[in-house]
């Protein structure tokens, strides 16, 4: 949340009528079962669909259905949308939706002063008030002063607006959400249809439940139209955002990165074996892959995250591409038979989707404490490619490069994506997949001269014989092998060549990839602010708004970690500062201090959520200071 | 096909590597046996793929001319259902022994045994950790003398076929490393088996646990210490054959009995393969008190599990249709921005 929009709300209490704004953050808060996911990405689809840029990022417990008013059951969703390039979910929240005191006990703190509360006065009794903490109601003892307050007894209005449908207490009360949504979406001049037809969608087979959901919707929205509200309550207009023309969707994280997977095997000609194991925040990759058998997609939930990962490396050595998924602690399951892959050569995409460490750590809430377990977390000298995405929308390229570096140089490759990037959502232009260069695998069908440890003299790669071909009967496996022959190898200078071998294979990589480019400012100066990861967005965030206060900062956004882009040491000795902000204790800036000898300083945070713009924007001021 | 499958021989199939098992081993016989079968089962030899994890058993793949994948210990199943997802066409073939499947890889035989993937798994059975220098194994009968356990072990053993049955594999069999005319039939019709196969191989281990299956296998004592059993023929065995297992019908428990002696031969148990509950039984039998039972303990075929998995795939599609990327990325609310 910027200064500057800070001081528009302010303003706009004093406006009876609309009040424009760049950019606002709306957040939805409720218990895990008040449907708070669901009202957000109806929201979150109704803005892109109006034209605002947008970020979405939804806030769960890890908790199924905890006790109904707990604060630890509080589910939450952010969305943060506006008419300029929008790139992370938003610092400060304009617009508060509070559907219990356990939502506004646990998310007031992230709303501005002169903020829009919205809260269900019905869910305001006194067993919701103790089990929020509450000796007295705050929508009434004037604890709320600092913020313009709108409070209904939503509870009512839903029973009544829901009536003519009979369909019991219960079930009429659910429709809240729908008739908070209609409220909002009257608050920020934005139409129903979409909504209505999504509901109409979901509850095809319910005609009822459907038509109720419907009902509570126009009347929340129908409320905002007719209802005397408090000064400083009115329509928000928040302008369209200046995009490059084309065809645009929303898309998560999850599903980007299933759709570059699939991507990346037409491109590379080849089958995809998916292996997995549920585990939070990587499951869903696995359900979105299990949905696409149209696809040459196979996927296999084992019984194990050893089993997913080793029926992936059998896969591959029968000439499909396998790929596994999981999250830190599977990723540690599986880390003795990626060094199998690399020690037989054979490719494989491993992705980690990153969850707050260590152990169970916190397995809804984002981090990116895994960055040196993908850079060294197997045993022995055991290299492979790593590479990470940025926003959910750079999943799909991703995935592709993850790919084509697999199949190209038969090695494993680490793609690291993380809990926010999974499930947040941002509006994609939909790529022309005719712009993308295909990769096709070539595999060894002459028996001529054939041995398993034959090598492409460029890349280095082994050569890739499936089994089934003729003449190409081979045996590989995790034993030493020969560099001549591809047979058991004890031989002291034979580990030492193949060691090397392996090494300089993946170093090579670096001759394959992009050069290192300046995301945004000048390729010198005083200060680069170095990110990977899901830090792009704020990092990006708070180096524009120090540009335009005039400080000399660039934010170099790191996509291949491993091996780096070749220019990327000399690109950071270009600046006198190198500050390096990570959802970790500091894991890149150590690389980066041990590979490059430079001065570099981590600007670290480990508290489940994504950065703050002004987290950064402090960072910066105080190197440049 | 290869054309020339049917002139292949054990040469075809025995690669150029040195066979390095200990002198007397065990797995010299099976790893002959296997040679021998092979040009039978009237397959390409390229189609066929062996896969084992770690122990001296899972040398084995070395030692075949076939694709082969010696990956890590416990493993192999797993690795095995990969192959066989990827290519439904080729015979995957699970080399592995009893630390290997049944200690460290446990879960992954359980399932792949449970799934009814379509692998022939040989477990061969030694009852000691060989590779690792002789500690004991999950099969060791208690009391085994080891580095491990100086004093004896005293944790139970399991059975493998009994582990196998448990996890509902369609096809357990057993047999013994050294009978080739026993060993090669019944992993010939673990082969033609289409789904899990799970055969259990006693082998001797010369070095750590020499003269384990001594009874079962020494000529003039094993007919009264095994019994060969045959789908439809009672279960008699002995020296004379004259010894034979009656299910008693009060406590449900098989008992030895002598024709002619304490039972007649309609009072026998006929073997019946498809029967899960006689599987049992006689996958339990052990000595000194019965015999163990060899060959085929149990075989009901069911559909197995990536043909299944194909089935859907196929059925989807025809409502579906072949998936185009390029709509699934269009799919959804999109939106034009001019």
């Amino acid at each position: 949340m910027s200064v500057e929009t800070q001081e528009t709300v302010a303003k706009a209490s004093h406006s009876p009528e609309s009040q424009a704004l760049e950019d606002v953050v709306v957040r939805f808060a409720g218990d895990s079962g008040d449907g708070m996911q669901l009202t957000g990405s109806n929201f979150t689809e109704v803005t892109a669909l109006f034209g605002n840029d947008l970020a979405t990022f939804p806030d769960f417990p890890a908790e199924i259905r905890a006790p109904a008013g707990s604060t630890f059951g509080v589910s939450a969703f952010q969305i943060y949308f506006g008419s300029e390039d929008i790139t992370t979910s938003g610092d400060a929240v304009d617009v508060l939706v509070a559907m219990n005191p356990a939502a506004l006990t646990t998310n007031l703190e992230t709303v501005v002063p002169g903020g829009l509360v919205i809260a269900d006065a019905g869910a305001f009794n006194e067993k919701n008030l103790n089990k929020a903490n509450y000796d007295s109601n705050p929508l009434e003892d004037g604890s709320l002063d600092a913020y313009r307050l709108l409070t209904i007894d939503i509870h009512s209005q839903v029973l009544a607006a829901v009536e003519e449908f009979e369909l019991g207490h219960k079930a009429a009360l659910r429709c809240k959400n729908m008739w908070t949504l209609g409220l909002v979406l009257w608050l920020f001049d934005r139409e129903k249809a979409t909504t209505i037809e999504n509901l109409q969608k979901k509850f095809a087979s319910k005609p009822d439940i459907a038509n109720a959901n419907i009902a509570a919707l126009n009347a929340g929205h129908a409320y905002g139209e007719t209802a005397e509200l408090p000064t400083g309550v009115n329509v928000y207009k928040v302008p369209k955002a200046k995009v490059a023309p084309g065809t645009y969707r929303n898309v998560n994280g999850t599903q980007a990165l299933a759709w570059g997977l699939i991507a990346g095997g037409q491109l590379a000609d080849i089958n995809l074996l998916f292996a997995s194991y549920p585990i939070t925040p990587a499951s869903g990759l696995l359900h979105a892959l299990a949905a696409r058998k149209e696809f040459d997609v196979t996927t296999f939930q084992a019984e194990d995250e050893i089993a997913a990962v080793c029926a992936a490396i059998g896969a591959s050595f029968a000439g499909s591409l396998g790929i596994t998924s999981s999250a830190g602690p599977g990723i540690a399951l599986k880390t003795e038979a990626i060094s199998l892959a690399v020690s037989a050569e054979l490719p494989l995409v491993v992705v980690n989707t990153q969850r707050g460490g260590p152990s169970t750590g916190l397995p809804t809430k984002t981090e990116q404490s895994d960055l040196l377990q993908a850079f060294y977390g197997r045993h022995g000298d055991t290299p492979l490619p790593v590479i990470a995405s940025s926003s959910p929308a750079d999943c799909f390229e991703v995935a592709i490069e993850a790919v084509r570096i697999a199949t190209k140089y038969m090695t494993p490759v680490m793609l690291l994506s993380d809990g926010y990037i999974a499930n947040a959502s941002e509006p994609w232009l939909i790529p022309d997949i005719k712009d993308f260069a295909p990769f096709p695998v070539e595999f060894r069908t002459d028996p001529e001269g054939f041995n398993p440890s034959l090598r492409d003299p460029q890349s280095l790669a082994r050569v890739w014989a499936k089994p089934g071909t003729p003449g190409l009967e081979h045996r590989i496996g995790g034993i030493e092998k020969s560099y001549e022959t591809g047979n058991i190898s004890y031989d002291p200078d034979n580990h030492q060549l193949m060691t090397d071998t392996r090494e300089a294979k993946v170093a090579g990589i670096s001759a394959d990839i992009p050069e290192q480019e300046v995301a945004l400012g000048e390729s010198k100066g005083k200060l680069a602010v170095v990110g990977w990861g899901s830090t792009f967005g704020p990092i990006h965030q708070a180096v524009k708004r120090c540009r335009l206060e005039g400080l000399d900062v660039s934010h170099i956004h790191v996509r291949y970690l491993s091996p780096f882009p070749a220019n990327l040491k000399a690109l950071l000795a270009d600046f006198d500062k190198v500050l390096v902000p990570e959802m970790n204790t500091g894991q890149l800036v150590k690389i980066l201090r041990s590979e490059f000898l430079i001065d570099a300083k981590g600007l670290n945070k480990v508290s489940g959520q994504p950065f703050k713009i002004r987290e950064i924007t402090n960072a910066i001021k105080a190197e440049l200071a | 096909m290869n054309q020339a499958v049917d002139k292949l021989t054990v040469a075809d199939y025995s690669s150029d590597q040195e066979v390095r098992w200990c002198p007397g081993c065990g797995d010299y016989a099976i790893l002959k046996t296997i040679q021998k079968l092979m040009p039978e089962l009237n397959q390409a030899k390229e189609n066929h793929v062996f896969v084992s994890g770690i122990g001296c058993s899972s040398r084995f793949p070395y030692y075949m001319n076939t694709y082969g994948f010696h990956t890590i210990h416990g493993r192999a199943p797993s690795v095995a259902t990969g192959v066989k997802l990827a290519n439904p066409d080729l015979d995957v073939w699970v080399i592995t022994g009893d630390g290997d499947a049944l200690s460290i890889g446990g879960n992954h035989t359980m399932h792949a045994l449970r799934r009814n993937v379509d692998l022939n798994i040989l477990l061969f059975n030694n009852e000691i950790y060989g590779l690792t220098k002789g500690q004991y194994s999950p099969t060791s009968k208690v009391g085994t003398r080891s580095p491990s356990t100086p004093e004896g072990s005293v944790d139970r053993p399991l059975s493998p076929c009994a582990i196998a049955l448990g996890a509902g594999a369609p096809f357990v069999a057993r047999s013994i490393d050294t009978e080739m005319k026993h060993l090669s039939p019944v992993v010939k019709e673990s082969y033609l088996h289409k789904g899990a196969s799970f055969v259990e191989i006693l082998q001797n281990c010369p070095i750590y646990n020499d003269g384990i299956f001594e009874q079962v296998k020494d000529k003039k004592i094993a007919p009264d210490f095994r019994i060969e059993v045959e789908h439809g023929q009672p279960l008699l065995f002995g020296k004379d054959n004259n010894k034979g297992i009656r299910l008693n019908r009060e406590s449900l428990e098989l008992e030895v009995v002598t024709l002619g002696d304490d039972a007649s031969l309609e009072e026998i148990l006929v073997h019946d393969k498809t029967s899960i509950t006689q599987a049992n039984l006689l996958a339990a039998m052990q000595g000194p008190d019965f015999p163990v039972a060899v060959g085929i303990l149990y075989h009901r075929p069911a559909s197995a599990y990536v043909s299944d998995l194909e089935q859907q795939r196929l059925t989807l599609r025809e409502s579906r249709g072949e998936g185009k990327l390029q709509d699934l990325l269009n799919s959804g609310h999109i939106w034009q921005v001019k």
